[in-house]
């Protein structure tokens, strides 16, 4: 590990670099004065309610609507047909995922439905419930066509095919077959194998997706408000698909009521309420509601992993073995695909340990179901999961303790950087400090004294670890080299004002998690000025940098470096000035809390208030050919590695009672290395939500499918989520690694907490019941399922 | 559907008369006929507890209500007690913690617990957990949550005692 240079804008007087900063927009949020998308109201704005197919899979015959359209209120009613000639229909592939193929997706289904909830026909009316009324009177000939709905058997040959052009159903498949696999499990002392199954599960942000198109024909101008991540990109696809040209286009994104990765895919409903805007000339509106958000936002997950690993007699992990198939629905998402959460699994599996031989297969398989992609911790909590449900197998076939077989194969802290099997480069991870550090917080070997004493009574307590890695500030590595206009920049204008005050633009964009609260950090740290008089704006492609937005934890590493960037261009070209109106050498000036001061003893000089008097009302009195420049613009693109990973570890302590298989949850430790930490209390609180979720899909949540491809549990009664009652108090310690490839150093933290919160809970369930001589390995983890694991049902 | 009903009710303390349709929820009248758009709408089927709103004093689900049942009552929403500075302590909590993201759910969790604190003052850490379970939370994980309602517990005994 190379030694940062000692001085850098982090050791700045006055830094906020590190503090745990109240965010300053969440005041509105507090009072009810946010802006979500439907909060705004539109002058001439109508209403799109949408017409859905009730099956898995069914060809489209006549579609009477003379009823619907005589509806009150009722504008136009819109077949799949009409608005094909608004927009044309796209193919979710990436020439990076060699042989990835996907079939044309309409924004309304033409001819074909292919998931129960897809569009069929559109209403459009003066308001959403006279357009739901018109709806239910639209009258469609269906027939119903074979469907797939198990992946298990998607890719055999009595399976039809759902896309005959594409002649299977097999959307996508990657193998790898690094060292002597076979060789490793003829040689190894024992081998360990399970499958894993994880259940098909969805974001469920509590603001649905939403979007109000206003088209301007007179200047052939698109404004879209929308409850996305990504403006530029959704910008970019607009003009494709509309065909206009992009620089008409002006994508608003205001506050965002979650996303999760749930909002930065091409929805075909939101396609369609924007090209109905072209048509009628006019805004319209589209809030989707709770039950066809269930049925068309994006899934995730649904993964079934047969995996084994080879141990040598000293406990060394020598070689891992895995088959992982996955069913994405019928089409692979726009645009970035539905073959990355697989591509995931294979990269990350195994990959903080130090496993030479390393053989897997995904197959991603087209299903009659609602479509699959990339969602919060992108394949993450599976490859976390296999690896370390298979490291707890070894623990037990070994009979060892589960900490010390991790520290005997993770890989050392001085060893990087280090090249894991898979190919993936690690700068400079901390597996071994995070260990000893969560051992410590936990008070490990006393949960084991503990636990031996409550077993004797019949309570059955376990504890289960999981170390983990996390893909974050992503190059363009990851979309960009695959032809997609997702952008792996980021950009910071920031302006200095007449009061003294800076207002930052940023490409990032805020759905809570802080990204405008730390570039504010970083600007007030960098220029050198209080919090309160730093201004970001973001979410606005007509106002903000070309950048990619929020995904990938990119807000802060990225982000936050533009900032730095703009900040510290901003303080030179401040000080340049500084020193002429100051008769000083700009070097020996510093700009400290607000004022322009010396840089040796701090003595104030004149607040930048004074300064930007003189500069924007008095220019006449500086000297001829001086021209400040309070502006600037700066930009960041991570190049040293396609990634920054993060690493850290996480346990819960659970107690099963094998009764009932009710699961309490006592308590949760999260150590996490994000590199520098921008403001504390948002890491922990981005942990904290990111082990909820992550609970979510481990103990409760799971879309319910039957066997016509029905989704049986549709609504938020009956899919569960995690509510307080039943959450653990959830501790968080870190180690702070930063990164070399930006001054900040700062990597991102939305997904650690939903990488290893699956894996930890199930080593959990399996440490509490071992006594019984039985684990579990498919979740969600259900009393019923514990029950039956238990063998008891 | 075009048959419309007055409905006369007081909201934030205004009183407001308007014709309206029976079907109607409370939650919908106040968002789109009064723009109070800061009670929100979740999921339209009571489970969320995004849009819980005062009536009469009682919090109920602004999207199980009918907006004629509320006729002469006295509806109260996160706009009205923000103005009035009845849960500033709340809010002042909540930010100081970082109790909210996204803040869909915050103008409902806000009015849930100010419900909680009014009928148990002295309500402990798995109370708080318990009475708050009827409003999701995506995005915190509910711990900051529990602990800025904690802590308005404690300081509002403090002043009392």
């Amino acid at each position: 590990m190379t030694e940062k240079s000692p001085l850098t804008v982090l050791d700045r007087p006055n830094s906020f670099i590190g503090k745990s900063i109240r965010r300053s927009g969440a005041k509105r949020l507090l009072e009810g004065c946010g802006t979500y998308v439907d909060d705004i109201t539109l002058p001439r704005m109508v209403h799109v309610a949408f017409c859905r197919c009730p099956f898995a899979h069914a060809k489209i015959g006549a579609i009477d609507s003379e009823a619907a359209q005589a509806t009150s209120g009722v504008i136009r009613v819109v077949t799949g047909r009409q608005l094909a000639e608004y927009c044309t229909p796209w193919i979710g592939v990436l020439t990076h995922l060699q042989g990835l193929k996907s079939a044309p997706q309409h924004a309304i289904a033409v001819d074909r439905a292919c998931w129960q909830g897809e569009a069929v026909a559109a209403v459009v009316a003066e308001t959403r419930s006279q357009a739901e009324d018109a709806v239910e009177l639209i009258d469609i000939d269906y027939q119903e066509l074979p469907i797939v709905v198990d992946m298990e058997t998607a890719l055999e040959d009595a399976t039809p095919v759902i896309h005959p052009d594409l002649g299977d159903n097999l959307c996508f498949q990657r193998e790898v077959d690094i060292g002597e696999v076979d060789k490793a499990f003829a040689d190894a002392h024992c081998v360990v194998e399970e499958t894993f199954n994880f259940g098909r599960h969805t974001g469920v942000c509590l603001e649905t997706r939403a979007i109000i198109a206003d088209y301007n024909p007179a200047e052939q101008h698109l404004t879209v408000y929308l409850s996305a991540q990504a403006p530029h990109m959704m910008k970019n696809l607009y003009a494709k698909h509309f065909g206009l040209n992009e620089d008409n286009i002006r994508v608003v994104c205001k506050d965002v009521g979650g996303s999760f990765g749930i909002k930065v895919h091409t929805y075909p409903d939101e396609m369609a309420a924007a090209a109905l805007s072209i048509m009628l000339k006019r805004p319209v509106k589209f809030i989707a509601d709770r039950l066809e958000s269930f049925v068309t936002d994006i899934h995730a997950r649904d993964h079934r992993v047969k995996a084994r690993m080879a141990v040598s007699k000293e406990g060394k992990f020598t070689a891992i073995d895995m088959d992982d198939l996955t069913g994405i629905g019928p089409y692979s998402v726009y645009p970035r695909t539905s073959g990355i959460e697989a591509n995931q699994v294979v990269n990350l599996t195994g990959g903080t340990y130090m496993i030479e031989n390393y053989r897997a297969r995904t197959r991603v398989v087209f299903t009659n179901k609602n479509g699959m992609c990339q969602y919060r911790a992108v394949g993450h909590p599976i490859a976390c999961a296999v690896s370390e449900g298979l490291v707890d197998a070894a623990a037990r076939a070994l009979d060892m303790d589960p900490v010390d077989l991790r520290r005997r194969n993770l890989i050392p802290d001085d060893a990087y950087p280090y090249t894991y099997a898979t190919g993936l480069v690690f700068e400079q991870l901390s597996h071994h400090q995070c260990l000893d550090k969560i051992l410590e917080m936990m008070d490990y070997d006393g949960l084991r004294r503990e636990q031996a004493e409550y077993r004797d009574k019949g309570v059955y307590r376990g504890i289960g670890f999981a170390s983990m890695i996390e893909v974050t500030n992503p190059s363009p590595a990851f979309y960009g080299v695959g032809g997609a206009f997702i952008s792996s920049q980021e950009g910071c204008t920031m302006r200095l004002d007449h009061t003294g005050g800076i207002t930052c633009t940023v490409g990032v964009t805020e759905q809570g998690q802080g990204s405008d609260a730390v570039v504010a950090q970083v600007a007030a740290t960098a220029v050198g000025v209080p919090m309160e008089t730093v201004r970001v704006i973001s979410g606005d492609t007509d106002v903000v940098p070309y950048g990619g937005g929020t995904w990938a934890s990119r807000a802060a590493g990225i982000g936050g470096e533009a900032a730095l960037r703009a900040g510290k261009a901003l303080r030179e070209n401040i000080l340049e000035i500084a020193g002429i109106i100051l008769q000083a050498d700009p070097a020996a000036l510093d700009i400290r809390d607000g004022a322009v001061v010396d840089a040796v003893d701090g003595t104030e000089r004149m607040p930048l208030s004074e300064f930007g008097r003189i500069v924007y009302f008095r220019g006449d009195t500086l000297p001829k050919g001086v021209q400040p420049e309070l502006v600037v613009t700066r930009h960041y693109v991570p190049k040293a590695f396609p990634f920054a990973f993060t690493n850290g570890f996480e346990a819960f302590h659970v107690e099963v009672d094998v009764d009932t298989g009710f699961l309490k949850l006592l308590k949760c430790w999260v150590v996490d290395d994000c590199g520098t930490i921008i403001n504390p209390m948002l890491v922990d609180e981005q942990i904290r939500g990111g082990v909820v979720q992550g609970i979510g899909g481990a103990l409760y949540e799971e879309c319910l499918y039957d066997g016509q491809g029905q989704f049986l549990n549709a609504n938020m009664a009956d899919y569960l989520v995690p509510m307080a009652a039943e959450m653990p108090d959830i501790e968080v310690g870190h180690v702070e690694t930063p990164t070399q490839d930006s001054e900040l150093g700062a990597k991102g933290v939305g997904e650690a907490g939903t990488t290893g919160a699956p894996a930890a809970i199930m080593n959990a369930i399996n440490d509490a019941i071992q006594p019984f001589g039985k684990h579990i390995s498919d979740m969600p983890f259900t009393p019923e399922r514990i029950l039956k694991a238990l063998g008891k049902v | 559907m075009s048959s419309t009903q007055t409905v006369s009710l007081s909201v934030n303390g205004e009183d407001i008369s308007r014709a309206i349709e029976p079907r109607r929820n409370l939650v919908d009248f106040l968002r789109e006929d009064l723009q109070l758009t800061g009670t929100h709408v979740g999921c339209e089927h009571g489970v969320c507890g995004a849009c819980t709103l005062r009536v009469n004093g009682e919090i109920v689900r602004g999207c199980l209500m009918l907006a004629v049942q509320a006729d002469g009552a006295k509806v109260e929403t996160i706009e009205g007690v923000s103005d009035s500075g009845e849960i500033a302590d709340l809010q002042e909590e909540f930010h100081k913690r970082n109790a909210l993201q996204c803040g869909f759910c915050t103008p409902g969790m806000l009015l849930a617990a100010a419900d909680l604190l009014k009928s148990n003052p002295d309500a402990g850490r798995d109370q708080i957990r318990e009475y708050i379970s009827g409003n999701y939370c995506r995005c915190t994980g509910y711990q900051a949550i529990v602990d800025a309602i904690e802590a308005v517990v404690r300081k509002r005994g403090e002043q009392s005692s």
